[in-house]
């Protein structure tokens, strides 16, 4: 792993000395488009529909970027990386900006060479059993056998969490969630554990998902975020601002359906304004048009919105909004201040 | 004298009567086959046992049960229980073609076509042999085909050969007319030759292209390689690679038992080298490390990188293979050649290989299937194969959970493609038996 991290943090140095020294921003609008990595498939977060098109949780976000400087989201190309590839895919400048599920640490903040811009999902680790088991907590489940991906920080933090509380398991490893699912159905494991929204969604495709339960143990911090390289702050800006864009329009209730008539008529509350671009100069500060926030809005919602429409409790993933709600009402969804 | 006394005397043949039930028929085939002795009995009843069950779970899945119009997995499951076929039925367009622009699918098929036509006079000898000049220039008009552009570089690419032949005419004899050995004049003017070609596809091409795009244009819309995908991505390596390996492991054979020592070294350091690392080390190298090597805005197409690399891998495996039927002619069909007074290459292509070949055809097909079905490896740096492209599908809510129907899709296909090689390789074996084994 440190040979990896090595030459990936080496390449990055040479990526920044040489691409990065042009603005990221002046490349992207020369092209015309947005390069975004995302996953090759995760369940709400990335997938493709019937026609091809990228659709999902993290693919909004990418387009409410390029919606943000070129006022169309669909401005935007998209590079299917895997877990192996999206770091290099980023180092190397073969994609601008990375929204793939990807948990924030510190040694890909500092030693990757990357930047994390934000968080647009918190996640977490947790576990799922079948409810003729009779499990309430996953303090009981010592001698368990546990289906987890190997290579994965959940192992480690499966590891540490046994550990800690003295218990044994046997892992049962498997590679990819589609394997997990089948050893899971077919009883060779007692438990899978994985991200709590990968382990809704995958309770949402049994064909009696009432019959599994889910533990209340949360046993890590996953805290998955928009990350581009580091040295271009304006870049990195821009990334942090349209997300924090999103999460303010929520707080202030300007979504998808009345930002048009917000943005030509103007609202009483200022930060509004602001946010509509109605008040101040803050796009041309971000190197951005005045009505960037307007056509990000525009492009899939507010986080709200996105949040429901993609991954939400209406969708067959049914997540609910817990962490994910906004601070004030019992979540830790927080954005700075737009003034 | 009694009546009842007489004599028997026959009056004529006795008609012959039919073989007794025990040795014909149904029965008499099965009691030699299947039952003809205990064991073999307990083992036609247990094979029996399984096919049945075999057949009578997924037939009733399969066809009977099976939900065509569904709009998510939930909702087949309300309407019947048996396979989900509705989920084929809705993406099997993203399984042949990826993200192919629908109004540009023709181009593909198009190309498709063309490449039956352009594979005919090289598998089958009933074909005229002039159709062969169609399949030394199809690569560029797939090129062409597929990708979309201006027509020029396929074709400025595909004078590339006809430039360095005519280097290499005016090059002999300019070279043969100085003091210099006459070997070494003929090997200076054909690394000569490969020098100007190599340029040519370097700086010359692109040029060539500028400057008569700018006169006449002749091109399609640009598909881009993010946009390939399917099938048609499988059989864009497949097919590359295989046509690409085979000419190379035969040359990489020839090197490695040649006596000169830097070819030697170079063939046998090559074949060692990559045979000795995986396949998908050598994607990774061509997903991403060459991204750091080449300059930064070069931009090396992805799929050319991964056709190259599976191209060199299956080239080192063929060229094992056919020194093997190298190795396995006898030593006095290379006397022979030498007594018959033929220099090298001819002694190699009217002798030799025709009979090495032969020998290999099993061992070759074998390879072909083996980096036919090595295509699905692409999925792992993120190209959309079929495999690949299952996960974007399976990530889609409506159909999160399906895992059987789609895989068994994706078989099917590589059954199709590798078994249909398979039996050629009878048929051309076959067809070549002269009668030695």
């Amino acid at each position: 792993m440190k040979v990896k991290g090595a030459i990936i943090a080496a390449a990055a140095v040479m990526a920044v000395s040489t691409a990065a020294n042009a603005a990221t921003l002046d490349d992207v609008k020369a092209k015309g488009f947005v390069q975004c990595g995302v996953s090759t498939g995760l369940a709400g977060f990335a997938f493709t529909d019937a026609n091809g098109v990228w659709d999902g949780f993290d693919v909004t976000f990418c387009r409410a970027t390029a919606a943000a400087i070129f006022g169309d989201a669909n401005a935007i190309k998209f590079t299917p990386t895997t877990g192996k590839t999206r770091f290099t895919a980023l180092a190397s400048g073969e994609v601008d900006i990375l929204y793939r599920n990807t948990t924030w640490t510190l040694s890909r903040d500092v030693d990757l060479g990357f930047t994390f811009t934000g968080v647009n999902y918190y996640d977490g680790q947790g576990f799922m059993v079948r409810k003729s088991l009779g499990v309430k907590s996953a303090k009981e489940l010592d001698g368990a056998t546990v289906c987890i991906q190997t290579g994965t920080t959940t192992e480690l933090n499966l590891a540490d969490f046994f550990r800690a509380n003295g218990m044994s398991y046997e892992p049962v490893p498997i590679e990819t969630n589609a394997e997990a699912q089948q050893k899971y159905l077919s009883n060779a494991c007692d438990v899978y554990t994985t991200d709590a929204s990968g382990l809704a969604a995958t309770r949402a495709t049994f064909e009696k998902p009432g019959e599994h339960v889910l533990l209340p143990e949360i046993i890590s911090k996953e805290p998955l975020g928009p990350l581009v390289r580091q040295g271009d702050d304006q870049w990195a800006d821009i990334s942090a601002w349209v997300l924090n864009a999103l999460i303010i329009a929520e707080e202030k209730g300007v979504t998808k359906a009345n930002v048009a008539k917000l943005a030509a008529d103007g609202s009483a509350d200022p930060e509004v304004n602001r946010l509509l671009g109605k008040e101040g100069s803050y796009g041309e500060m971000l190197g951005l048009p005045a009505d960037w926030a307007v056509h990000a809005i525009s492009a899939g919602g507010n986080y709200g919105e996105i949040f429901e429409r993609n991954v939400g409790e209406s969708t067959a993933i049914g997540l609910a909004r817990g962490l994910n709600q906004l601070w004030s009402k019992g979540g830790i969804l927080y954005a700075p201040p737009f003034r | 004298m009694n009546d009842s006394h007489k004599p028997f005397v026959a009056a004529g043949d006795i008609p012959p009567s039919p073989p007794p039930s025990s040795v014909v028929g149904p029965v008499a085939w099965m009691r030699e086959n299947l039952f003809s002795s205990i064991p073999n009995a307990i083992m036609t009843l247990v094979g029996a046992f399984i096919i049945y069950s075999l057949l009578a779970s997924v037939i009733p899945w399969l066809f009977l049960d099976s939900v065509w119009n569904a709009t998510s997995l939930g909702n087949c499951r309300e309407i019947d229980e048996g396979a989900c076929l509705a989920v084929i039925k809705e993406r099997y367009l993203q399984f042949i073609y990826g993200f192919y622009p629908e109004e540009e699918r023709w181009r593909s098929i198009v190309a498709f076509v063309l490449m039956i036509v352009a594979v005919w006079p090289v598998l089958f000898a009933g074909a005229p042999r002039k159709m062969l000049y169609v399949s030394a220039l199809y690569p560029a008009v797939a090129y062409w085909l597929i990708w979309g552009g201006t027509i020029w570089g396929p074709v400025g690419v595909m004078l590339g050969p006809v430039i360095a032949i005519i280097a290499y005419r005016i090059l002999n004899p300019v070279l043969r007319g100085t003091s210099m050995e006459e070997g070494i004049a003929g090997i200076l003017a054909i690394l000569l030759a490969g020098l100007v070609l190599v340029l040519w596809w370097l700086f010359g091409v692109e040029v060539f292209d500028g400057i008569l795009s700018s006169v006449v244009f002749i091109g399609l819309p640009v598909v881009e390689s993010s946009k390939i995908g399917g099938f048609l991505l499988s059989l864009i390596i497949g097919v590359s690679g295989i046509a690409g390996s085979f000419p190379l492991g035969i040359a990489l054979a020839l090197g490695r038992r040649s006596n000169l020592l830097f070819i030697k070294a170079m063939s046998t350091g090559f074949i060692e080298f990559v045979r000795g690392v995986p396949l998908i080390t050598l994607l990774f190298v061509a997903s991403t490390l060459l991204n750091y090597f080449l300059p930064p805005g070069t931009s090396f197409d992805i799929i050319l990188r991964v056709v190259i690399m599976v191209t060199l891998f299956a080239a080192a495996y063929m060229a094992e293979v056919i020194r093997g039927g190298l190795a396995a002619l006898p030593k006095g069909q290379y006397e022979a050649a030498d007594a018959l007074g033929l220099d090298y290459w001819k002694s190699m292509r009217l002798i030799i290989l025709p009979q090495a070949l032969k020998i290999s055809i099993p061992g070759i097909v074998n390879t072909f299937i083996g980096l036919f079905k090595d295509t699905t490896l692409v999925s792992v740096i993120g190209l959309l194969d079929p495999v690949g492209i299952l996960n974007p599908i399976r990530a889609d809510q409506n159909w999160n959970g399906i895992v059987w129907e789609l895989y068994g899709f994706i078989a099917i296909f590589f059954f199709i493609f590798c078994f249909g090689m398979s039996r050629y390789s009878m048929y051309l074996e076959r067809k070549l038996q002269t009668g030695h084994r």
